[in-house]
């Protein structure tokens, strides 16, 4: 309980970390804070259930040393509720929508069509990505759904989007949801890739040719046809220079337009709390700059998983656990267990994304040192002094 | 349409229910959201674009792109992505940004 200045009581409930986001980010910080020690934790999701993105992630993880590797997304999640109900410390509100993170370190939000507030001492953002458009005729026809829309229909409610699916996009998500369309029976007309070459895992991409499906290169989409919904779809091959090639046309019957063209981080809340912002390609967009510690420009408003950088489950869990960590440090001191995990996270991120695999990631981090150091940020007139 | 049979996952299909969609009579199952269930009785076009009058369906179906908006019973702007179906709940198709006032 608060009073204002003119004595009247307003109800704020005070919390040691509030976390923002039910994914894998903010259930592995959650989890990690609560056995660091950290004691008042809540955890908002706006869906009535936990594990964000992970709850239609059929296939199995890859990673030799993540503790992961070898499990389903489906399955992480299920670990990640039982150890949850586990831990006294964390209390969870599904349903929960954060609305805005205000100038008195309030974070305001709505649970049961109730506006309620919350101050915590610790803030971290883990509110994921949205799905990236793709400008061409059309594009707005029922039946152009994104790469995760698809998999929620199809893997959460056991729907299937349509009888035959064209998929754009031929990095790893597209080829893995094309695939799982193979699974529910669905037929794909072919994955269409812009560049010259599949940019996924060739392990996904060979699963898809060796089912017989066409693989388009250097093709992009450039009409969807239909007058209520997809009936169709309009492919065109592309020169070396991405310009389309006059006459190279080609039509496929499909009734579904699946777009797999990248994730783009939901940034709104670090925006609006003021945390220095920077534009980063390589991570899908805006993110706010956050030292190595995941703590952005606002010393107490941390970042995490997608929301931080587009990247993929395993590095989320492991961002979430080192944003716990360092949450951790300033709440409960220098402990040694502390400064142990915290290393123990960061060098499992560091593994993850060293090789090629890493390399976007990595030159990503670089380029957001080095626009934050020449003061490049978009959003600054809404930085707070 | 539904999948019966798949390599991987069960689906928890426990209890059948009954919606309206512009009037007409929708079976679905508890734990289905309004656009899956609409979308499983090949309903795809859910509401008209602002201006132009485009036909619209969900893009995301995550709740973040509000291309699903539709009125459920009587409240415009429901994101039917994410909204759990309801036995009786009267859905309809929006067209515009929905009248609060209709209500009273």
């Amino acid at each position: 309980m608060w009073r204002n200045s003119a004595g009247r009581v307003i109800c704020v409930q005070r919390c040691d970390m509030a976390v923002v986001g039910g994914g894998p980010a903010g259930l592995a910080s959650v989890i990690k804070a609560a056995e660091l020690g950290v004691e008042r934790i809540m955890l908002l999701e706006r869906d009535e259930f936990l594990g964000g993105q992970l709850v239609k992630q059929t296939h199995k993880f890859f990673g030799a040393r993540d503790e992961y590797a070898g499990m389903r997304g489906i399955e992480i999640a299920e670990h990640f509720q039982e150890r949850i109900d586990e831990l006294s410390a964390i209390e969870v509100k599904k349903g929960a929508v954060a609305q805005g993170f205000y100038e008195d370190d309030v974070l305001g939000y709505t649970h049961q069509g109730r506006f309620k507030k919350l101050d915590p001492e610790r803030l971290l953002l883990a509110t994921g990505a949205s799905e990236k458009m793709l400008t061409f005729a059309n594009n707005d026809l029922p039946g152009v759904y994104g790469a995760g829309a698809v998999q929620t229909l199809m893997n959460q409610y056991g729907i299937i989007p349509g009888e035959k699916v064209l998929m754009i996009g031929g990095g790893n998500i597209g080829l893995i949801v094309a695939y799982q369309l193979l699974q529910a029976d669905v037929g794909v007309a072919g994955v269409v890739e812009a560049e010259s070459g599949i940019g996924g895992y060739s392990v996904h991409a060979t699963k898809i040719r060796r089912c017989g499906i066409p693989l388009y290169t250097e093709h992009t989409i450039i009409r969807a046809e239909g007058e209520e919904e997809v009936e169709g779809a309009v492919i065109q091959k592309l020169d070396d220079d991405w310009q389309p090639v006059e006459g190279a046309e080609k039509r496929l019957d499909v009734d579904t337009i699946c777009l797999a063209v990248g994730l783009a981080p939901i940034v709104d809340l670090a925006i609006q709390a003021g945390c220095e912002m920077a534009y980063i390609p390589e991570f899908g967009g805006d993110v706010p700059w956050r030292d190595e510690d995941m703590r952005t420009s606002h010393e107490a408003v941390f970042v995490a998983g997608d929301a931080a950088g587009v990247e993929e489950a395993t590095a989320a869990i492991l961002e979430g656990e080192l944003a716990a960590c360092a949450m951790a440090r300033d709440l409960l001191g220098e402990k040694s267990e502390i400064m142990e995990e915290k290393t123990r996270a960061r060098d499992k991120l560091n593994v993850l994304r060293e090789g090629p695999v890493g390399d976007e990631i990595r030159s990503g981090l670089e380029r957001m040192r080095r626009d934050i150091d020449a003061g490049e940020d978009r959003y600054s007139h809404q930085s707070r002094a | 349409m539904r999948i019966e049979d798949h390599p991987i996952l069960n689906f928890n299909r426990n209890r059948r229910i009954t919606f309206y969609y512009n009037g007409r009579e929708i079976e679905a199952w508890e734990g289905e959201t309004v656009a899956a269930a609409l979308h499983a009785a090949g309903v795809r076009k859910l509401k008209k674009s602002l201006h132009h009058d485009r036909p619209r369906g969900f893009f995301c179906a995550i709740g973040n792109c509000s291309s699903c908006l539709m009125v459920v019973d009587g409240e415009p702007n429901v994101k039917t992505c994410v909204t759990e179906v309801e036995e009786g709940m009267v859905v309809e198709e929006q067209c515009g940004k929905g009248d609060l006032r209709a209500e009273m």
